[in-house]
């Protein structure tokens, strides 16, 4: 058996004492340390990438609450500005209703007075035109002078009764 | 049997160089061949996989990668974080032996793990190494190890010989492990071989078997490297932690 060759014994330790400790020197010196940093870097980029992805998420969401707040604050400007016109257009149109309604008043007024005159002077001349017909009346059926007082009275007493 | 056809015949150490140091042996063997051999492959593999220094590793460089984490793994689990000095020691240690087994594997080469002296080398220097480690730390408490807590002292004269004798045997069993497993399967297969060979067109029977086993072998090969590394870390960690 091989394996129970004593004198073989020497050769092999001393080469396997060689070539580990080599083997060992490469590896911790050289290898090992590669091996780690890649593996460190990697590590750290990931994280890196983690945490930019998370800071870019944040940024998103901050932009679209002032984006919702902007949205929000426009709607209720754009209303207030749409009740302040609704408002004005028509405090506007109540003006000019008022100014119409009152020149309209000026002037209904105005031509009732015309009116009133006019049936003023209508009636003044029917008494006049009542006393002065009653007056030839009496001089062409009686043949005398009917006092022109007396006559006002009559017209006067007769025109109240019609009114 | 004729001497080159016993299954034996795989492991005799061959002088390729004879050196004489001071009246001691250091011939430069088949078996130192297939040690330099090893060094430069693992040190190449390394290196070179690692060159790109890729962020997303190339396929060479996973496997770095990932024998990297799984010994780093290993220790972190096994001894924690004061096993990170030894990191470097248990990775060489699974490394060699790794590719001392799977270097085994190619006909005609050499299997430098299936000599007993070369596995309990490894084993007599961890086993020394772990208990002055743990001498070193704890001083006496490290003997404590031999008597396992909350045990009624009564048992004590029964238990501490029994402990004592476990750590003892530690470099037997860990070296005699390796050594026996390697040894086995190359014997066995080189029998099987012989067959295929002797069977001539029946010899594809034992042929199919010989795949079969070859896988099997290879992963042996693999996971007998691996338990090294474990059972380093876990003797590691006794002498650091003394038993939790």
């Amino acid at each position: 058996m091989p394996q129970m060759e004593f004198a073989d014994y020497a050769p092999q330790l001393i080469w396997l004492a060689i070539t580990f400790i080599t083997l060992y020197v490469l590896m911790s010196r050289i290898a090992l340390p590669r091996i780690a940093d890649v593996l460190e870097q990697r590590q750290l980029r990931l994280s890196n990438d983690l945490e930019q992805a998370s800071a870019l998420r944040d940024e998103a969401t901050k932009a679209l609450e002032a984006y919702e707040a902007t949205m929000a604050e426009a709607r209720s400007q754009a209303h207030a500005i749409a009740m302040e016109t609704r408002d004005k257009i028509a405090a506007e149109a109540e003006k000019r209703r008022a100014a119409f309604d009152a020149e309209l008043e000026a002037q209904t007024a105005k031509e009732e007075e015309r009116i009133q005159k006019a049936i003023a002077e209508v009636e003044s001349n029917v008494r006049d035109v009542a006393i002065a017909t009653a007056q030839a009346a009496g001089a062409k059926l009686l043949g005398e002078d009917l006092p022109a007082d007396a006559l006002g009275r009559a017209v006067d007493s007769q025109m109240e009764q019609r009114a | 049997m004729a001497a080159g056809e016993s299954p034996l015949e795989q492991f005799a150490i061959k002088r390729l160089v004879e050196i004489n140091i001071g009246g001691v042996d250091a011939s430069f063997t088949n078996s130192a061949a297939m040690m330099v051999i090893v060094v430069v492959l693992v040190t190449l593999f390394l290196t070179l996989s690692m060159r790109g220094n890729a962020m997303v590793p190339t396929r060479w460089q996973s496997i770095a990668e990932l024998s990297y984490e799984l010994i780093a793994k290993t220790v972190r689990d096994g001894v924690g974080l004061e096993g990170r000095k030894y990191f470097p020691f248990v990775f060489t240690l699974f490394m060699f032996i790794l590719f001392c087994n799977l270097l085994g594997l190619i006909p005609y080469s050499f299997t430098v793990t299936s000599h007993i002296v070369v596995t309990f080398a490894f084993a007599a220097f961890i086993f020394i190494g772990v208990t002055i480690l743990g001498l070193v730390r704890h001083g006496a408490k490290f003997f404590s190890l031999f008597l396992p807590e909350g045990v009624p002292i009564a048992l004590a004269p029964l238990l501490v010989p029994i402990e004592i004798i476990s750590y003892l045997s530690r470099p037997i069993s860990l070296s005699v492990r390796l050594a026996a497993n390697m040894m086995a399967g190359h014997t066995i297969i080189k029998v099987f071989a012989g067959f295929v060979v002797a069977l001539g067109l029946f010899g594809i029977a034992p042929f199919v078997f010989l795949i079969l086993l070859y896988a099997l072998e290879t992963m042996i090969a693999f996971l007998q490297a691996y338990v090294f590394a474990v059972l380093t870390c876990l003797y590691l960690n006794d002498s650091i932690h003394l038993h939790h």
